[in-house]
């Protein structure tokens, strides 16, 4: 098979899901769709610090909702529906790409960046929810759209198969999904949309239940930081500093990252909207931005080994319970917000 | 943040791709810009690398003395765990953990071999003669 589509536009962005599904979607002709939009309707931001759970011998926290959601949460407010696929063996997981792209239809797929050969070495742990988007093949190499990337890239047939069938948690399983039955949306449909994922979000980060996950989960995280020098020791828990702040600004995303994105989301949504009242709340999302990024700043004076003091985790404990409560201001007001 | 404030500081990412970053324009406005990065970023991810390396030094040492065998020297050096070599070779883990000890390796069928090797990337030999 060597059939090229030339017709997929490339677009970065700074969070490899938004940038596929918005690339997607606007294949499909949503030429509205941007990356704020999507992050925003499909909920994407969260906060959840999973106490019992390790990644790389550190504290597992999460600055976003569930790999897939924010793709199938827009989509479902839209009235799309998200077609996926997953396969228990390879060679059926290699036909269906074939077949889906050589009738001209662009897929997500996901992922792990470990064999991705296109990445920044130091870039390339064992992390297996990357998304990139497949539009084409030419000379056996699949043409590929990967949205952290500037430019289109290729992966061999060989490569394809080791990332896609890469093993671990959130092993892909040769995942493959895009969207189907987009129509031409509203603008009500789309305020509708708009005010529900807001409305959602809100929700999820005041009222979930448990001490771990929303703006608790953000107390949560000081509290264990206020522990930590004295329970592991200054170099390990300077370590965990650093596992925090890789999480946190990991290409472009993470925690303050994703306050940027949903800033500019509210900005796009009191466009939409005519919502006054959306662009005031969008400055506090800056602010809260602005300080995850002094915090990490901070943390990051904790693990070069400059200051490693009890005080100094305090500092930066007491830096994150301040962003918790600026945070929960503004999603009170978000939850009020009526269309 | 606003776009002046985009920190340009040479990472990882450069002449690979930039980040993407949302930003404020002098009219107060949302727009996006382009990173090559971010020393604080550029320092954790250094960190996490220092932290392996020392570990897959550790591990090499280990391995050369006699207590543990190839098999977990490459599990470290190739970034994964137990439960990531356990997903790569179907074996379980606690199993793996007995493969660890150099006088069962010593023992270990070709076709198991195989299997370490194949998941690490390497031949057997490789796998085989690594003595630290």
């Amino acid at each position: 098979m060597d059939k090229i589509i030339p017709l997929y536009q490339h677009i970065q962005t700074a969070h490899c899901e938004n940038g596929v599904a918005t690339g997607l979607l606007k294949h499909h002709g949503l030429d509205f769709m941007t990356e704020p939009l999507m992050f925003g309707l499909g909920s994407g931001i969260f906060y959840i610090h999973i106490p019992f759970l390790m990644v790389n011998g550190g504290p597992a926290i999460s600055y976003r909702s569930m790999p897939g959601w924010i793709f199938s949460r827009a989509s479902k407010a839209l009235g799309i529906k998200v077609n996926r696929k997953k396969f228990n063996n390879e060679k059926d997981a290699y036909d269906y790409l074939n077949q889906q792209i050589s009738t001209g239809n662009p897929v997500g797929c996901q992922v792990g960046v470990y064999n991705l050969p296109y990445f920044p070495a130091e870039y390339r742990f064992h992390f297996n929810a990357h998304n990139l988007v497949v539009y084409g093949k030419e000379n056996g190499e699949y043409l590929v759209s990967d949205p952290v990337m500037e430019t289109v890239t290729k992966l061999t047939e060989e490569d394809m198969l080791k990332v896609r069938f890469a093993k671990g948690p959130l092993a892909p399983k040769g995942h493959v999904y895009y969207p189907e039955n987009v129509k031409p949306v509203s603008k009500e449909q789309l305020q509708k949309a708009i005010f529900k994922a807001i409305h959602r979000t809100a929700f999820e980060m005041m009222y979930l239940p448990g001490p771990i996950v929303g703006v608790k989960g953000i107390n949560y995280t000081a509290n264990q930081i206020r522990k930590w020098r004295e329970k592991l020791g200054p170099r390990k828990a300077g370590l965990y500093m650093g596992q925090i702040v890789r999480m946190q600004e990991e290409i472009g995303t993470g925690g303050g990252g994703f306050r940027f994105l949903y800033a500019a989301f509210l900005e796009q949504a009191s466009e939409i909207t005519g919502n006054q009242k959306l662009l005031t709340l969008s400055d506090e999302f800056t602010k809260a931005g602005d300080l995850w990024r002094t915090s990490a700043i901070n943390m990051g004076r904790i693990f070069k080994g400059r200051l490693n003091e009890q005080k100094d985790f305090l500092e930066s404990a007491d830096m994150l319970d301040h962003i918790a409560s600026i945070e929960k201001a503004a999603y009170k007001e978000l939850r009020k917000i009526k269309m | 943040m606003k776009k002046e404030d985009v920190p340009q500081d040479p990472s990882a990412l450069t002449g690979v791709t930039r980040d993407v970053c949302y930003v404020k324009d002098k009219d107060g406005k949302y727009t996006t810009d382009l990173s090559i990065g971010w020393d604080v970023k550029k320092q954790a991810l250094d960190n996490a690398w220092e932290d392996i390396h020392e570990r897959v030094t550790e591990a090499a040492h280990q391995v050369e003395k006699g207590e543990i065998s190839p098999i977990f020297y490459f599990m470290e050096k190739k970034l994964m765990d137990l439960t990531l070599l356990s997903g790569y070779t179907g074996f379980w883990k606690w199993t793996i953990k007995r493969h660890f000890k150099p006088s069962v390796f010593k023992n270990l069928s070709e076709s198991k071999l195989n299997i370490y090797a194949k998941a690490f990337d390497i031949s057997v030999k490789e796998l085989k003669e690594f003595n630290g």
